[in-house]
């Protein structure tokens, strides 16, 4: 009988050498005489054990990491093939800790399904939204949208059935899908992860977007750093098309779809709605005025959806399960779930999703075990690099857009970055100004002038040259770029910076704290 | 001159592809280690642009390079996440032993060094990319093992 293995084919499997466990299960497979299936599945993410591989048994699937090439001839004589006792069994996968205790809707086909495979897909209750939303009229999808309570994931938390209703209500020619899939965000990786694990659930819920909205063309925006999400989506896409599920006559319904996947160049700034429609029509990507909304006026001058891979990849779901189903996950204003993702100096990094509301503290600690390096935990940045640095008394605030807001922090894309107490915040408030003086895109003076002298009054505090007056012409920096940006980029990135200053003053050297700003 | 052509060609089949520069730009990197500054005069009479658009796009966007790299390409990433597990001190290492400081091509242009902003591998970091290939939890053994092995195979 054949014995099923998974191996992983997500970029941070193949990172730690999943090709080569691959490769050599394999071969030792075949040394053994033994009959085995292996299939590339997408990452757990529970990173921290990959490569995680796992082996179904008429129990389930049996997990074993973290596996190194070294440790596959000693898995298969302790008869791993049959789930047998090794110091790397982990026991049924789903019976993780980290795993079990996670409410997986987004997510819930991650690492389970190969990838690719439309069969495996549907398998898993794939394409049931699309199937749904054929059945439905436009107007009606975009209302179960809106009645979810979706708000856009990659970033500034927008209602996605508003935009989708404007792009509906719009007269034109052609309309426009575009997915947002430059997750320039360090400490984010669940749009790489859907794209590489997933990447169906993405692809079906650009399909639906395009039915409920009447556009007929798509792009997907990657990241020129993710060549292997790149190459995953193309596949995708083929199986798709061959499928019937996208091409111009989705599943005889008379309506089509076509889906496009571009690749970006490196500018960070390109995650900017309008910058990534300037960098879509082949030129730089600078920031444009709002108005024109990208609704009425966005890609080639046509009304356009902009969405993050997310928000489009949860659409299937509230499709397939009806409203009431993702709203009853979250609380206050978001509703649903968000794929957490906790990374840095975190012993547990990896994927967590839960409905909005649960705590950072939990996070940490009850899903990250605490820092790596076992030194306690002293800032703990959430929602990327514009992104505050939330300090350990606010760790039990609910994760909630408002409830952030409200202390000058921001959900954002759900990204968790932790620090131990040997960082040093004036360095990272310093690097936060350095970085957004390398992706300004330079149209506006607080963002592209203010940056770089952020940076140098930063040094003159920690070099104490005239520091108090230095604080000052700190805050009054911030305050410029933050109401004189015309983007987030300028406009958020004194967030780190005074949330570093304000709960950190000793790294700076100042010694009262001064609470006058965020 | 051959560089000339590929370009041109490469620039042709994009120039009716809406929005087809970035495209074009990307084929011709892959095609030629990086985009050639004499090729922009070709690129920008295909696509009907000024050289200085065209010139314009290629310097904006960190991705294209207008020299060759060295043979392997190391890229170190320099986002929070690494950093909070050392990227800072592997980037110092990575400069010693490849020869080259960031941005910088070793003298027998063998390594090229350039910094990343993130390679989406931020809970198994610090990470790194040779080549587009990605490497994770990085120690200065393993970078040099890691460095060695591609060295290799190139
Ligand atoms: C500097 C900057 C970078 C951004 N980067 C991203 C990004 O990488 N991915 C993303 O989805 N949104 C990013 N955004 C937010 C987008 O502008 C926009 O809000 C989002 O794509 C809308 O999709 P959503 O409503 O589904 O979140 C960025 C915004 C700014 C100001
Ligand atoms: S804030 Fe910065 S990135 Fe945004 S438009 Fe102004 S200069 Fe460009
Ligand atoms: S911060 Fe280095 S990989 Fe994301």
């Amino acid at each position: 009988m054949t014995t099923t293995i998974y191996v992983p084919r997500d970029s941070a499997a193949l990172a730690v050498g999943a090709d080569r466990v691959a490769r050599q299960i394999e071969a030792e497979a075949r040394a053994r005489n033994a009959d085995v299936r292996i299939v590339r599945n997408g990452s757990r993410g529970l990173f921290w054990l990959e490569t995680l591989v796992e082996v179904t048994t008429p129990q389930g699937r049996v997990a074993y990491g973290p596996v190194t090439r070294a440790d596959v001839a000693g898995l298969f004589d302790a008869g791993f093939l049959s789930g047998g006792a090794h110091a790397l069994n982990l026991g049924l996968t789903e019976e993780i800790p980290y795993l079990k205790k996670q409410e997986r809707l987004t997510f819930a086909r991650m690492g389970v399904t190969d990838p690719v495979s439309v069969a495996d897909y549907e398998a898993h209750e794939g394409f049931a939204g699309l199937r749904r939303a054929l059945a439905l009229a436009p107007a009606e999808i975009v209302q179960q949208v809106l009645d979810s309570g979706l708000r856009g994931r990659g970033g500034a938390a927008f209602p996605a059935g508003i935009k989708w209703k404007t792009v509906l209500a719009a007269q034109a020619p052609q309309k426009y899908i575009v997915c947002n899939a430059d997750e320039g965000d360090s400490g984010t990786f669940s749009d790489r992860m859907t794209m590489e694990g997933d990447p169906l659930m993405l692809v079906e819920g650009m399909a639906i977007a395009g039915i409920a909205t009447g556009a007929t063309e798509g792009y997907i925006y990657v990241r020129s750093e993710y060549p292997h999400a790149i190459a995953t989506l193309d596949e995708a896409i083929r199986h798709a098309e061959q499928a019937g599920f996208l091409g111009d006559d989705i599943l005889g319904s008379g309506r089509g779809f076509r889906l496009i996947v571009r690749k970006a160049a490196g500018a960070y700034v390109c995650g900017e709605e309008t910058a990534l429609l300037e960098s879509l029509e082949g030129r730089r990507g600078i920031v444009r005025a709002k108005p024109p909304l990208p609704a009425l006026q966005g890609l080639f001058g046509q009304p356009t959806v902009i969405n993050n891979v997310i928000t489009l990849a949860s659409v299937p779901l509230i499709l397939a399960r009806g409203t009431d189903f993702y709203r009853n996950y979250g609380m206050g204003r978001s509703r649903g779930t968000l794929p957490f993702q906790l990374a840095g100096n975190i012993r547990h990094g990896g994927l967590v999703e839960k409905a909005f509301g649960l705590s950072l503290r939990e996070l940490l600690y009850d899903f990250g075990g605490g820092s790596a390096s076992g030194r306690p935990i002293k800032a703990v940045q959430v929602g990327g690099p514009l992104g505050a640095y939330v300090p350990e008394s606010q760790w039990d605030l609910p994760l909630d857009y408002e409830a952030y807001a409200a202390v000058g922090a921001v959900v954002g894309h759900g990204g968790i970055v932790v620090h131990d107490d040997t960082a040093d915040m004036s360095q990272l408030a310093r690097y936060a100004m350095e970085f957004c003086a390398l992706e300004s895109c330079g149209k506006c003076t607080p963002c592209r002038i203010g940056s770089t002298r952020g940076v140098e009054v930063i040094d003159k505090i920690t070099s104490n040259q005239n520091r108090p007056q230095q604080v000052i012409l700190l805050r009054d920096l911030c305050d410029t770029m933050l109401h004189g940006s015309l983007c987030a980029m300028g406009g958020m990135t004194p967030y780190p910076v005074l949330s570093a200053i304000n709960h950190y003053p000793e790294d700076f050297g100042v010694e009262a704290p001064d609470r006058a700003a965020a | 001159m051959k560089n000339l052509g590929i370009a041109t060609s490469i620039a042709a089949a994009h120039k009716d592809m809406p929005g087809g520069l970035l495209p074009a730009l990307h084929g011709i990197q892959d095609a030629l280690g990086h985009v050639p500054p004499d090729a922009v005069p070709v690129i920008a009479e295909q696509f009907n642009l000024s050289r200085a658009e065209v010139h314009g796009v290629v310097s904006y966007y960190h991705h294209f390079r207008s020299a060759p790299a060295g043979r392997l390409l190391v890229q170190v990433c320099r986002a929070e996440a690494c950093k909070a597990m050392g990227a800072d001190a592997l980037l110092a290492h990575a400069e010693q032993r490849l020869g080259c400081g960031v941005h910088g091509t070793s003298a027998d242009g063998r390594y090229s060094l350039e910094p990343v902003f993130c390679l989406g591998l931020c809970a198994s970091s610090p990470a790194i990319a040779v080549n587009d290939e990605v490497h994770a939890r990085i120690t200065p053994a393993l970078f040099d093992d890691i460095v060695e092995e591609a060295r290799q195979d190139s």
